[in-house]
């Protein structure tokens, strides 16, 4: 264990955080939620519907600001950035993959990756590499000049997670990113997590399923916008277990 | 993110729907085609005019007695031309026809069509008389409309016989010529035996009567000499004619006369632009109105539709400003393309309509090029509404729901 010599490195921190919605009869989607995550960190949260979790992953994609509280990426607080810095930090700092997987039907699959270079500064030809560098990895360089409409569910959602990761974030943020796939294709898609993971990429994963926030070495759960965090010593242990024997 | 990016996303949107492209680019390329053929056409028709004037400038000449500065500081002609010019001119080398006019002074008498006045009739201005002798049609590149004009014979007998001009023989209430109809100078009678329909060097000849000379003569004894000796002369003769028609005229002092070409351009701007020019280009530009509405529409139509591939690119990383430069140089592209298919439509038009009646187009290069930029102009204020729409979408709720 010691290439994770520096993985106390923090990436997010979450201080006092809340997010409420309206003026008049006003909703709270988040209220003062502390939370940090470190690199390497594979977090999951879950929650009932209208909890507050897509509210959280927003926040922390730079989609969305915070109502009170503050939030830090790198260190650094986030509320003094203007959109053009927000963006920027978005697009090079965090991946994202979402349920409905997002790709542009009117390009092949090798141009939804390519996409994500789009408003970074990555050289020319240094994004055709990493591309298919990606698709490599996820195992569909061999569609990369196919329609993503002719692909599955599962094949989409790697094409979707080879464009989040392509351009090397720090975090990944995935919105339900099984909720549109069956079982095996779920397990595939959530083996890829594991291996991303391992490789030291951040990740935060929004899900309904147990079975995929069981995978999750962190377990974050919130319930109307409060946020509680399972302790993780009797899974690690038993994982330690499993792993020695 | 670079302008090239920019532009790559901005065609790669544009194209993704030629169906959509090509019904939002109608509107600009008619308007664009509208104002090209016009303006095109009003170029072509005085190239037409101008190229006309050419080959009238350059074998119509007239001959005039010199002005002489007088003791009183006016000018006077030094001397009449010779009653016989005609005769003098017609032999020279290079002259091809020649006719010698000059206006008759009324004097009070008025060219009517009956020969008792009626006072309830409206006061109408006369019609000048002129008189002439030699070949007027030929000398003033002048076309008659029915009958003939009047020829040595009747000149040498001096016979009562007229020749109308068009606007002349209008206000006299002459339309046919068979029954030869009669024109009284005062109460002197003329046969009317003519109706004059152009002529290009003289055009007040046609709301004049034209007499033979020496009827003139007859009727008004005080009539000064005529002043003008008109001349067709082959292409490339001014200079020979130049020389010889003056000694023709008056071989003691050639010098008092003058040779000058029968046309100033001044008399060529008029009547190039008729009220067609107007509607059409009227027509253009509220059509070009209106496809600047529909790139709008259809951009913004656009954006609705793509609200969730806006929310993703700003996951991607697009600020908001890189969202909307993207709907903007979508309908710029749309309205550039709207310009050069419309110029190119209104080029073929111009050269269509030029074939057909027999004329060389003529196109301002300069022209097309305004007119594309034109089309660009229109797609860049289309573009301004949608694009801070979709700008101001809000990726979270964007990325919300969504296929793909
Ligand atoms: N833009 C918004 N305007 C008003 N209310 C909002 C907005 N976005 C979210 N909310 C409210 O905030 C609360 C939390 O919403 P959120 O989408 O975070 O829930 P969730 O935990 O992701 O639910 P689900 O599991 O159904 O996706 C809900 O009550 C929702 O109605
Ligand atoms: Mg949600």
């Amino acid at each position: 264990m010691t290439e994770r010599a520096d993985d106390d490195a923090v990436v997010v921190e979450l201080r006092q955080l809340s997010r409420t919605f309206g003026r008049e009869a006003p909703v709270t989607a988040l209220s003062a939620v502390d939370l940090v995550i470190r690199r390497g960190d594979h977090l999951s949260i879950t929650g009932p519907s209208g909890a507050g979790k897509s509210t959280m992953l927003n926040i922390l994609g730079l989609l969305d600001r915070p109502s009170a509280g503050e939030y830090l990426l790198d260190g650094a607080p986030t509320s003094p950035l203007d959109d053009r810095r927000r963006s920027a930090l978005r697009g090079s700092r965090i991946g994202f993959v979402f349920q409905s997987f997002h790709l542009l039907p009117t390009r092949s699959v090798l141009g939804n990756v390519l996409l994500a270079f789009t408003y970074g500064d990555v050289p020319r030809a240094e994004r055709m590499r990493r591309a298919i560098g990606a698709l490599d990895r996820v195992g569909l360089s061999h569609r990369r000049d196919f329609s993503p409409v002719t692909l599955s569910g599962g094949e989409r959602q790697r094409v979707a997670i080879a464009r989040a990761v392509c351009a090397g974030p720090a975090l990944l943020l995935a919105d339900e990113p099984t909720g549109n796939l069956d079982r095996s294709t779920a397990d595939s898609v959530l083996a890829l997590f594991d291996e991303l993971n391992a490789d030291g990429l951040t990740l935060v994963v929004i899900t309904h399923d147990a079975r995929v926030a069981d995978r999750a070495r962190r377990q974050v759960r919130i319930a109307d916008g409060r946020l509680t965090e399972e302790p993780p010593a009797a899974k690690r242990s038993e994982r330690d277990r499993m792993a020695s024997a | 993110m670079k302008l090239r990016e920019l532009a790559t996303e901005a065609l790669e949107g544009v194209g993704a729907k030629p169906g959509r492209l090509l019904i939002s680019v109608l509107g600009s390329v008619v308007g664009i085609g509208a104002l090209v053929l016009t303006i095109g056409l009003g170029q072509t028709a005085a190239g037409q005019l101008a190229s006309h004037f050419d080959a009238i400038a350059a074998t119509h000449v007239e001959a005039v007695p010199a002005g002489v500065r007088g003791a009183d500081g006016k000018e006077h002609a030094s001397s009449p031309l010779p009653t016989d010019a005609v005769e003098r001119v017609t032999a020279l080398a290079g002259v091809e026809s020649a006719a010698l006019l000059g206006e008759v002074p009324l004097g009070g008498a008025e060219l009517t069509a009956v020969p008792v006045h009626d006072p309830a009739l409206a006061p109408v201005t006369p019609p000048a008389v002129w008189a002439a002798d030699g070949d007027v049609i030929g000398a003033l590149d002048g076309h008659l409309q029915r009958g003939r004009f009047f020829d040595a014979g009747h000149v040498a007998r001096g016979d009562r016989v007229v020749v109308l001009g068009r606007e002349a023989a209008d206000d006299l209430g002459v339309h046919e010529i068979d029954s030869r109809p009669s024109v009284f100078l005062g109460t002197t009678a003329y046969t009317v035996i003519g109706i004059l329909d152009a002529a290009s060097t003289r055009r007040e000849l046609l709301a004049a009567a034209i007499i033979p000379i020496t009827a003139a003569r007859h009727d008004f004894p005080g009539m000064p000499p005529p002043d003008t000796l008109a001349l067709r002369i082959a292409l490339g003769a001014s200079e020979l004619v130049g020389h010889q028609v003056p000694i023709a005229l008056d071989s003691a002092h050639p010098e008092n006369v003058s040779i000058a070409a029968a046309l100033s351009t001044t008399t060529l701007e008029t009547g190039v632009r008729g009220d067609v020019d107007t509607v059409f280009f009227a027509i253009g530009v509220i059509t070009l109105l209106a496809g600047g509405l529909g790139i709008a529409n259809v951009t913004l139509l656009s954006v609705s539709e793509r609200t969730g591939e806006i929310g993703l690119r700003r996951a991607l990383g697009a600020s908001r400003r890189q969202i909307a430069g993207q709907f903007v140089l979508e309908s710029l592209v749309v309205g550039v393309l709207g310009g050069m298919v419309g110029s190119a439509t209104g080029v073929a038009a111009v050269v269509t309509v030029s074939a057909i009646r027999g004329w060389t187009p003529v196109l301002d290069l300069t022209l097309t090029l305004a007119c594309t930029a034109l089309g660009g102009a229109v797609g860049l204020l289309a573009g301004a509404y949608p694009s801070v729409r979709a700008a101001r979408i809000e990726p979270a709720e964007a990325l919300r729901g969504g296929a793909g």
